[in-house]
């Protein structure tokens, strides 16, 4: 919507639309909530963009500035904070989170493998999602069952004694699960 | 007749399908009428025969291993000979004793620490009380808080973190600031990749912790408590809150605990993902709300911590000691161990070994006890070649050394660690130059960025390694590995990058020859690196 042009016959064609400031509208319901619980507190920076990425999935730009603006804390230091730490991500997953812990034990007892198995199969590298948004893969340092190395986690549970072949198995199975809903 | 079965379901066994085992047996139990009731517990520690039931009938104690979820049926008629079912087959059975002493896994264990881990419910509060929980506390409230901080101190009680401080020093330290508002912090960021003790102890009997953080802050004195849980442990955060939301029902938390007067709560923060944060002054800037890079000692945490106040930072199992000297006596605690450090350490046994799994052992016996009495050896008839203790601050060691004792000092003069725990072993498909290097690329990867020798040192020494895996080092490589190594270790700013070397220098001591091959017969003897084969 362009404004009316002022009267007089100066006026220049504009070359930016002004449409309200971004943040004009109060937060959603369910980001307040989360806001609300923190105001005043001192200690819970790194609490607050843990509970919006729980609510999202990821840290979405809005959502960071609200919180900027409603905590009273500065946007650079949420941003540092939030890129500091690798929990948070700036854009959304896939549906289904594949990490493939890499830590010790997982390493020797063959997690290179199948990291590498994995990016072929899905045609992704680590840290991206598939193109149908079905997938994001992962490599983390140590889940803590490294009695049961290597390990894979899918969607939050864990999977032990993993093989190349098995993980692509469980990455097909858990495909053909997902395919077909919304 | 009271019968129990109960399931190990923490991490380890849920990654095993614990979780389809205990529906799979309830659904047993219910259809066959049996008047027998069903339990989760925590991990016993035997992962390497997980998933793990236990059935208790009077007092008779069985222990069934590997019990997948098909298995469960077969297994409950078979105990219980049900319609003339035969007994379970004798592969199922793990021990028949309650002390579980007859399966040579938990022969030479000594259970402190981890007494109640996969015996009672992590969730019950009641549980814990049975096994004599919160005793220590009651002793504790009933003394001063000097004498508790002297009996932590007679029970040479040493942190269980890694760097072994005398935990009543640190306590003694904390308690004599004038600040009357100090602060108390559990360290479960166990970031050490091959380590998991405080993911077990928290996940399988969390009240212990908070009994000893408790403890903790009678006698420093401290009002609030925070325990820094990693992200990547969300089971864990789920025990310790809901054992935090029992304790403080039941009036262990709170204000004037226990009608001593004592006021003290816990509150959980969430690692968000940074190694660095298990460093204790990177901790606290977490805490806080800022970017978890670490700051210059001292001041050190117990002058000044969170907010500037004085703060007492412990581990997990340092914490969990604490309500044993409390009901054993610092005496007895100090008995089990070695003249220089008393008590008992929690190992994560891991890699080519046939029995994994958690483990706790007197401080003293050696690492070849633990690695070939307890862990019964190397597996598929292969060779030992080094057990790498410490993780990415630890170091590698060969066979000669296996008659080191596992102590503070001892395991240092080696140039290893002792080390929050991680002990993983490898045989002779193992490459030890891919091994510095995987520890190197870990410490490179999880470097905060503050300091210049952590940030560049490491990248450097990761070129260097990653040079010399491919087939293209050459003999000043070593010595350039070296130089580098020397300067991080001595001008980093934290833990982190003064032991961020320790894993390529004790190889480069112990494996020299491995190093040799690839750079001279551009020959990897175990095979790994895909480069040389």
């Amino acid at each position: 919507m362009m404004p009316a042009a002022a009267s007089g016959t100066t006026a220049r064609p504009r070359k930016t639309v002004y449409l309200g400031h971004p943040l004009a509208e109060p937060p959603p319901p369910e980001l307040l909530a989360i806001l609300e619980r923190h105001r005043g507190r001192s200690d819970v920076l790194v609490t607050v963009l843990q509970q919006i990425q729980a609510q999202y999935g990821y840290l979405p730009e809005r959502s960071v500035r609200y919180a900027s603006r409603e905590l009273g804390i500065p946007l650079a230091r949420l941003y540092g904070v939030a890129t500091f730490y690798n929990q948070f991500r700036f854009t959304p997953p896939g549906r289904i989170q594949l990490q493939v812990c890499c830590g010790t034990a997982c390493h020797v007892g063959g997690a290179p493998a199948i990291v590498e198995r994995l990016k072929a199969h899905l045609q992704i590298a680590e840290n991206q999602t598939t193109p149908d948004g079905i997938f994001t893969l992962q490599t983390v340092f140590c889940v803590g069952c490294c009695s049961l190395a290597p390990v894979v986690i899918a969607s939050g549970a864990a999977h032990g004694r993993m093989t190349p072949g098995g993980a692509e198995s469980l990455v097909r199975d858990l495909g053909a699960a997902e395919e077909g809903r919304p | 007749m009271r019968s129990t079965i109960k399931v190990g379901t923490s991490t380890c066994g849920l990654a095993t399908g614990a979780e389809a085992t205990f529906r799979a047996l309830q659904e047993a139990v219910s259809e066959t009428g049996l008047a027998v009731s069903t339990q989760r517990t925590g991990c016993l520690g035997a992962c390497h025969r997980e998933p793990l039931v236990e059935i208790v009938v009077d007092g008779a104690h069985m222990l069934y291993g590997p019990v997948t979820a098909d298995r469960a049926r077969a297994l409950l008629e078979g105990h219980f000979t049900l319609h003339g079912a035969p007994p379970p087959p004798e592969d199922w059975v793990v021990s028949r004793t309650p002390d579980r002493r007859d399966y040579a896994f938990f022969a030479p264990q000594v259970k402190v620490t981890t007494a109640n881990c996969g015996v009672i419910d992590p969730l019950s509060l009641e549980d814990y009380l049975a096994a004599g929980g919160y005793e220590g506390l009651r002793r504790a409230l009933a003394m001063s808080p000097e004498a508790v901080v002297a009996a932590v101190t007679d029970g040479r009680l040493r942190g269980r973190g890694g760097a072994g401080y005398p935990t009543g020093l640190k306590w003694k330290i904390c308690r004599s600031q004038p600040d009357p508002l100090k602060y108390l912090v559990c360290n479960a960021d166990e970031g050490d990749p091959g380590a998991f003790m405080d993911r077990t102890l928290i996940e399988s009997d969390p009240h212990r912790v908070l009994e000893g953080m408790i403890i903790a802050a009678h006698g420093i004195g401290a009002r609030w408590g925070y325990a820094y849980v990693r992200a990547e442990y969300p089971l864990a955060v789920k025990h310790l809150e809901a054992a935090i939301a029992h304790a403080r029902d039941a009036g262990y938390l709170g204000t004037d605990i226990l009608g001593s007067g004592l006021d003290f709560d816990v509150i959980v923060k969430e690692g968000a993902g940074a190694f660095v944060c298990g460093e204790e002054t990177a901790l606290m800037h977490s805490i806080e709300g800022r970017r978890g890079t670490p700051r210059m000692r001292p001041p050190y945490p117990a002058a000044s911590g969170l907010w500037g106040h004085p703060t007492n930072i412990n581990n997990v199992e340092s914490y969990a000691s604490v309500p044993s000297i409390m009901t054993g006596g610092a005496e007895w605690f100090s008995s089990l161990g070695t003249c220089e450090s008393g008590g008992t350490k929690t190992f994560a046994l891991a890699g080519a070994i046939q029995r994994t799994g958690l483990v706790e052992v007197p401080i003293g016996v050696s690492l070849r006890q633990v690695i070939f009495d307890v862990g019964g050896g190397i597996r598929d008839g292969r060779s030992f070649k080094a057990v790498q203790i410490g993780g990415p601050s630890g170091g590698c060691l060969p066979e000669s050394l296996l008659d080191t004792p596992v102590d503070y000092g001892p395991l240092r003069a080696t140039g290893a660690i002792m080390g929050s725990g991680g002990m993983v072993v490898v045989d002779d498909t193992t490459c030890m130059v891919d091994l510095a290097r995987y520890f190197l690329s870990f410490t490179q990867d999880e470097s905060c960025g503050k300091c210049i020798p952590c940030r560049i040192g490491t990248r450097k020494m990761l070129g260097i390694l990653t040079k010399i895996t491919r087939g293209e080092g050459d003999t000043a490589d070593l010595d350039r590995l070296q130089k580098v190594a020397r300067t991080i270790h001595t001008t980093s700013l934290c833990g982190l990058g003064q032991t961020a070397p320790n894993p390529v220098l004790t190889t480069l001591r112990y494996f020299e020859d491995e190093y040799a091959a690839h750079i001279h017969d551009r020959h990897c003897p175990a095979g790994t690196c895909t480069a040389l084969r």
